[in-house]
């Protein structure tokens, strides 16, 4: 199914933390069918600059539009087109596999069985796991569960903070292929890594945070 | 939504059967403090039911600010917390769900253990059925109430003190009437019906009004 056609857009976004300021004056536009990927050297304010765009972080001065609209104005509206996927990967460890992401499909609005999920959980390379507290699970299987969201849901806007971390070889290719299963379906994806992505369709554009809060958008 | 709320509330409850410890302290703690006045005080019949209804409504205020802290604590540790904010169901009725949940595993097992610790005061029979109601009434105000400081304070350092400076002046309320309903009742039962009705009124306030403001200091502390 094709995501309709949508954009984000940001204009003269500044945040600060702490007396620091991450970036001034940041003008970035992203549509359906593009890849953003943002670089730049630890405490460049990656996660800062994600975080913001997904509306977790209220920024000092700028505004961020999406679909010509303000993510604020919007709110639920806005929130229902996007997953996020930061550095803590959001599963209860007391809950399984099944169990997490069920709740988090309820939350996200998506219609999905117990099959979907089960599905989900096999194709993400955790078949035989699924019943298991996610407490016993490695690192990696923890952020397989926690990835194993992007199966499910369908958001047009996904925003992923370093979601290569922790997986190994065959689990960095499955989520590649989803990005790029998201890009040519003509949804959003907006991520930091350290990888270089490649994609078959679809536009990678990046946007380098550079030192001293210096801007260089590309 | 009410869909969501149920979710929630599943799940919390899910959660905490899976780690009971931490219901079972809440409940351990009501126990020793109230029955830690008979031992200071003596046995004096007389003495004991006249500290008795304000001793259960401080022990269970302080039982009640203890399993706060844990309220959004875990959630906002592991990340879930910050995913609830960005899933397009309201805020507050994810939060109002998650103090259901926290009211039926910390506030009702006090509710329910009240009277044995009414006993060993020297309550009575009416004494103790208004106490009882009264608790009802009472403990999820304070649960909701407490969530507003609970979500300011998330992830602060020191949070518990600073958590008990905020919310315990706000349960003097609840301490006044709640304790009340039980002392008038030994005099005469038809004068607890104004203090119930007080309690009613800030537990309808309470529902409300704290969910919102919950929500809002949710999204501060989560930034």
């Amino acid at each position: 199914m094709r995501h309709a056609d949508a954009c984000l857009q940001v204009t003269g976004l500044e945040v600060q933390r702490g007396d620091r300021w991450l970036f001034t004056d940041l003008d970035l536009a992203i549509e359906s069918g593009e890849l953003l990927h943002v670089r730049g050297p630890n405490g460049c304010g990656k996660t800062t600059l994600l975080r913001a765009l997904c509306g977790l972080l209220l920024p000092q001065a700028g505004e961020i539009l999406w679909n010509g609209e303000s993510i604020r104005r919007l709110g639920e509206e806005f929130t229902r087109d996007v997953i996020y996927l930061g550095h803590l990967n959001g599963i209860k460890h007391e809950l399984t596999g099944i169990e997490n992401l069920r709740v988090s499909a309820t939350l996200d609005g998506d219609r999905v069985d117990d099959d979907a999920i089960w599905d989900a959980l096999e194709q993400i390379g955790l078949a035989g796991f699924e019943d298991l507290p996610t407490m016993v699970l490695s690192q990696g299987q923890k952020k397989r569960v926690a990835l194993a969201r992007l199966l499910l849901t369908g958001a047009k806007l996904w925003v992923l903070d370093e979601p290569f971390v922790a997986l190994d070889v065959k689990a960095v290719a499955r989520l590649e292929s989803l990005i790029v299963g998201q890009v040519e379906r003509g949804g959003i994806v907006i991520l930091t890594t350290h990888q270089e992505v490649a994609l078959t369709s679809g536009t990678i554009r990046t946007l380098d945070l550079g030192q001293a809060g210096q801007v260089r958008g590309r | 939504m009410f869909s969501t709320f149920l979710c929630i509330l599943r799940r919390d409850i899910t959660l905490a059967m899976r780690r009971r410890t931490d219901i079972l302290t809440t409940l351990f703690f009501f126990v020793i403090v109230a029955s830690l006045f008979p031992l200071g005080v003596g046995s004096e019949k007389e003495v004991l039911r006249f500290l008795g209804p304000g001793v259960v409504w401080v022990a269970a205020l302080l039982a009640s600010m203890l399993a706060l802290e844990r309220l959004f604590a875990s959630d906002f540790a592991d990340g879930t917390l910050e995913q609830m904010l960005l899933t397009p169901q309201p805020l507050s009725v994810l939060v109002l769900g998650k103090i259901c949940a926290h009211w039926l595993l910390t506030g009702l097992p006090l509710v329910l253990i009240a009277p044995l610790i009414g006993l060993q005061y020297g309550l009575e029979g009416t004494q103790l059925l208004v106490m009882v109601m009264a608790l009802l009434v009472g403990t999820p105000v304070l649960s909701l109430v407490g969530s507003i400081g609970a979500a300011l304070t998330l992830g602060l350092r020191g949070g518990g003190i600073l958590l008990s400076l905020l919310v315990l002046p706000l349960y003097i309320p609840v301490l006044v009437y709640g304790s009340g309903a039980v002392t008038v009742s030994a005099i005469d039962l038809a004068d607890v019906q104004p203090f119930m009705a007080l309690l009613g009124a800030f537990l309808i306030l309470a529902l409300a009004f704290s969910p919102l403001a919950t929500a809002a200091a949710l999204r501060i502390s989560v930034e």
